[in-house]
């Protein structure tokens, strides 16, 4: 088994899985290693970052210095491909044009999908985080608790690879002993950070990421993961010596050669392929998940893209990792006669509850951080630090307005030059150039700090995508139709986030060109901006309420599966990721099971 | 993506640009309605297309590779003369243009995507504008002007000029042009090593900061990991 192409698909499989990223790679892992036959079925094309990441170039070979365009809207070497804000035949509309109404939708056609280049920040949602509602009394509770989560959070960090330390605040969660690598050392403007930001009560400590600080411990982890699997502790074994400890240097979001952070086509589908469980047909656009006069899922049809010929592959089990709403969109899609609404969509509730992270930033220049002599401050590519939500008893207390907290990422440090370089204006407006424009160059260049918020939203009833009766994509499947709006919580939160970061600029001896935004509506970034869609096919413990229980499976149809983002019932400061790869490990657990026990 | 065959004239829908630089170097160099630059002719929006979404990553690509560049021989040369102005050569490191600089921005302007067609208006109005004011002032092209002579006019569009002023345009043009020049400059293995950075580099370990560094910022205690 391999990549194939379509013709040379299996008469049936165990699993089908649509999508190759987090949540795809996940369960076709887990699924592969623990024997089932899978068949992944990615929209995009293959994509190998062993060969194709550009690792060491300079903004210099690349047109325009690197700088984005709608082409590669993050620069030149950013890993997506075919990907970004918009995907050429595929568009998508809004319902509203008015401003703040919209939902921007970025989404990554190829192996691996968004994993390739995404900031590796591996955040555990928190006990608070699973019954938010219980807390304040918004939103909806998950069906699960931290605690059905945790243990798949160690299997994930131990197979991934994370770095960072155990420091017990709260709501933020400790991994057992030995499952974190060692963090890197701060850089110094993060000291500076940590320092003053003392004085504000905020904590500093390091971040959670996936690159690997060191290598692997192949000799213990795959017993762990794989217990009484001898073929799979063997293939995960031999993976893990072939990914190598980071070299400390190029961004991650290019992708990585080495293989030293998480991506999807790095860490999760060369072990799947080497079980020999895994057919992989990329270029395969989903259009429908179709079923049988029993109501069971039969399988899938999709469009070979490079042929543009509709093939149908079946199955004992679908899970769906398309990304939330294009798994939304894929089960709006799929209607039959046995469900006319679309699959899944008893309760009506698919598309329904889409959420974003909250997200604004703030930066400025800092005196003390001026003409340090030069060292190497590259690191691992992203944050080395960050702070988790810290003002939990406030909130609590009703001091601050907002429901929700925000965690706080960090930009500081000599990186790379690409593209444009902040730089001085005298008092007076005039724009330096000669001599003394190199000389301020030399001077400033390592002293902004940008901070970075990154908060929870609230799903609320205004935000949920649907079809568009009018549109479909150049494959002739209906799109999505976004509607979106933020509520008075996550506006509020995001002008706390601005009063907060231009304080600890001050605190830093800093100054800012311009103040701080009062109006959250102002600061606060588009829906969609921050690319971390989750809801659209929450869980819950009511069919009613739900579209999938507590396992990530369809209330209507038992052997039908959500392995992404789609069915988060909140969506916490923390990044998605690691929680989807949780779900995703979970979810084909309850496959594996539902197969044994003959269910399904 | 050129298309050298379909004949010399502008097309009618470009109209616009060309007519707008024609009105400014009228405005800006009294009855003069010459072109000395080209820059009408070049004047034509940029070419469509552009490299997609998935370009080779790890060839290295040139100014010109995937689009027609715009600037003539002339305004190749101001450009150039400009770019040192803001970037001269020093005791460090040598001047904007011998680092390609001006081929940079040529590429800039040039190119098909939206952000860059904004500063495409920009910046061949602006220099429209610096060689017509050196042609009429100083008799000859901004890059044969004196150094002395083509400080002055810098120095004109440096400050900040208030809305609605003669130096508006000029002054946003500067502005421009300058970070442009940063960026190209600053985005090269000599420019980086200029500005002191010496990442890019595989290292067995990360060490952090130096400890007598930390040490002069007084945030020995910071470092707790």
């Amino acid at each position: 088994m391999a990549l194939i192409d379509p013709a040379s698909a299996a008469q049936t499989y165990d699993v089908i899985v649509v999508g190759s990223g987090a949540a795809g790679g996940q369960a076709a892992y887990t699924l592969t290693m623990e024997g089932a036959r899978v068949l992944m079925l990615e929209a995009g094309r293959n994509y190998e970052p062993r060969t194709e990441s550009p690792m060491f170039q300079t903004p210099d070979a690349a047109p325009l210095r690197g700088q984005g365009t709608p082409g590669k809207p993050f620069g030149f070497f950013d890993a997506t491909i075919d990907g970004g804000w918009s995907v050429p035949g595929e568009p998508y509309t809004n319902a509203s044009a008015e401003p703040g109404r919209n939902f921007t939708w970025w989404r990554a056609r190829m192996l691996g999908g968004r994993t390739n280049h995404w900031g590796r920040i591996s955040l555990r949602n928190g006990p608070y985080d699973f019954k938010p509602r219980s807390r304040d009394g918004l939103g909806f509770d998950w069906p699960i608790s931290y605690e059905d989560v945790a243990p798949y959070y160690d299997k994930v960090e131990m197979l991934i690879g994370v770095y960072g330390t155990n420091e017990g605040l709260e709501n933020t969660p400790s991994s057992p002993e030995g499952v974190l690598l060692p963090p890197p050392k701060a850089r110094i403007g993060e000291l500076l950070a940590k320092q003053r930001g003392r004085t504000l009560g905020i904590p500093v400590i390091p971040i959670h990421r996936a690159v690997l600080s060191q290598p692997l411990d192949h000799v213990s982890i795959p017993a762990k993961l794989h217990p009484g699997n001898a073929k799979a502790q063997r293939i995960l074994a031999e993976d893990m010596q072939n990914r190598a400890a980071c070299f400390w240097a190029t961004p991650c979001g290019r992708g990585c050669a080495i293989r030293a952070n998480y991506q999807s086509t790095t860490v999760h589908i060369p072990p799947a392929m080497a079980t020999g469980n895994l057919d992989l047909i990329t270029n395969a656009m989903v259009r429908e998940v179709t079923v049988g006069p029993s109501g069971k899922a039969t399988g899938v049809t999709f469009i070979d893209k490079t042929t543009g010929r509709e093939h149908h592959v079946s199955a004992r089990a679908v899970v769906l990792g398309a990304s939330a709403c294009e798994t939304a969109r894929l089960l709006l899609n799929s209607k039959s006669a046995l469900f006319p609404d679309g699959l899944a969509n008893s309760s009506g509730l698919v598309g329904k509850y889409i959420m974003d992270t909250v997200g604004a930033d703030f930066g400025g220049q800092v005196p003390l951080l001026e003409s340090l002599p030069p060292h190497n401050e590259d690191g691992a590519g992203g944050g080395h630090v960050y702070v988790p939500w810290w003002l939990y008893k406030e909130q609590a207390a009703g001091k601050l307005g907002f429901a929700r907290g925000y965690h706080v990422e960090f930009g500081t440090g000599k990186m790379m030059p690409e593209g444009y370089i902040d730089m001085g204006e005298s008092a007076d407006g005039r724009a330096t150039f000669g001599s003394r424009l190199r000389e301020e160059a030399r001077r400033y260049y390592g002293s902004f700090v940008s901070f970075t918020g990154r908060g929870d939203m609230i799903p609320n009833k205004d935000s949920y995508c649907e079809i568009d009766p009018k549109v479909v994509d150049k494959w002739g499947i209906p799109v999505l139709r976004f509607t979106w709006k933020w509520s008075e919580h996550e506006i509020r939160q995001v002008a706390h986030m601005q009063r907060t970061f231009a304080d600890w600029i001050t605190a830093m001896g800093g100054t800012y060109k311009t103040p701080p935004e009062a109006d959250g509506r102002k600061a606060i970034k588009p829906g969609g901006w921050i690319i971390h869609e989750v809801g659209g096919t929450i869980m819950g413990e009511k069919a009613s309420s739900s579209v999938t229980n507590s396992w990530s499976q369809t209330w209507d149809v038992r052997n039908l599966f959500v392995a992404d983002g789609g069915v988060f019932a909140s969506n916490a400061d923390k990044n998605p990721t690691l929680t989807i790869m949780a779900l995703a490990w979970r979810t084909a657990d309850r496959v594996l099971d539902e197969m044994r026990k003959g269910n399904i | 993506m050129s298309d050298p065959g379909s004949g010399s004239h502008p097309l009618a829908a470009r109209m616009d640009r060309r007519l707008a630089i024609k009105w400014m170097l009228a405005a800006s160099a009294g009855a003069l309605l010459v072109d000395p630059l080209g820059l009408s002719a070049a004047a034509p929006g940029p070419a469509p297309g552009g490299y997609g979404k998935d370009p080779d990553l790890l060839k290295e690509h040139k100014p010109g590779d995937y689009w027609p560049l715009t600037f003539s021989e002339g305004a190749r040369r101001d450009v150039a003369a400009l770019c040192n102005l803001i970037i001269p050569m020093d005791d460090r490191s040598p001047s904007a243009s011998s680092l390609g600089v001006h081929d940079f921005i040529d590429e800039w302007v040039s190119a098909p995507y939206p952000a860059q067609a904004k500063d495409r208006t920009i910046i061949l109005e602006g220099l429209a504008w610096v060689d017509a004011q050196s042609r009429r002032r100083f008799g000859v092209a901004f890059s044969d002007a004196s150094p002395e002579e083509r400080l002055s006019l810098c120095g004109e569009m440096a400050p900040e000029a208030p809305a609605g002023s003669e130096l508006e345009r000029p002054s946003r043009f500067f502005r421009r042009f300058r970070n442009l020049t940063l960026a190209g400059f600053f985005s090269t293995p000599v420019g980086m090593k200029d500005l002191g950075y010496v990442g890019n580099v595989p290292l067995p370990r990360f060490e952090g900061p130096p400890a007598d560094l930390v040490e002069r910022l007084g945030l020995t205690g910071e470092v707790t990991w």
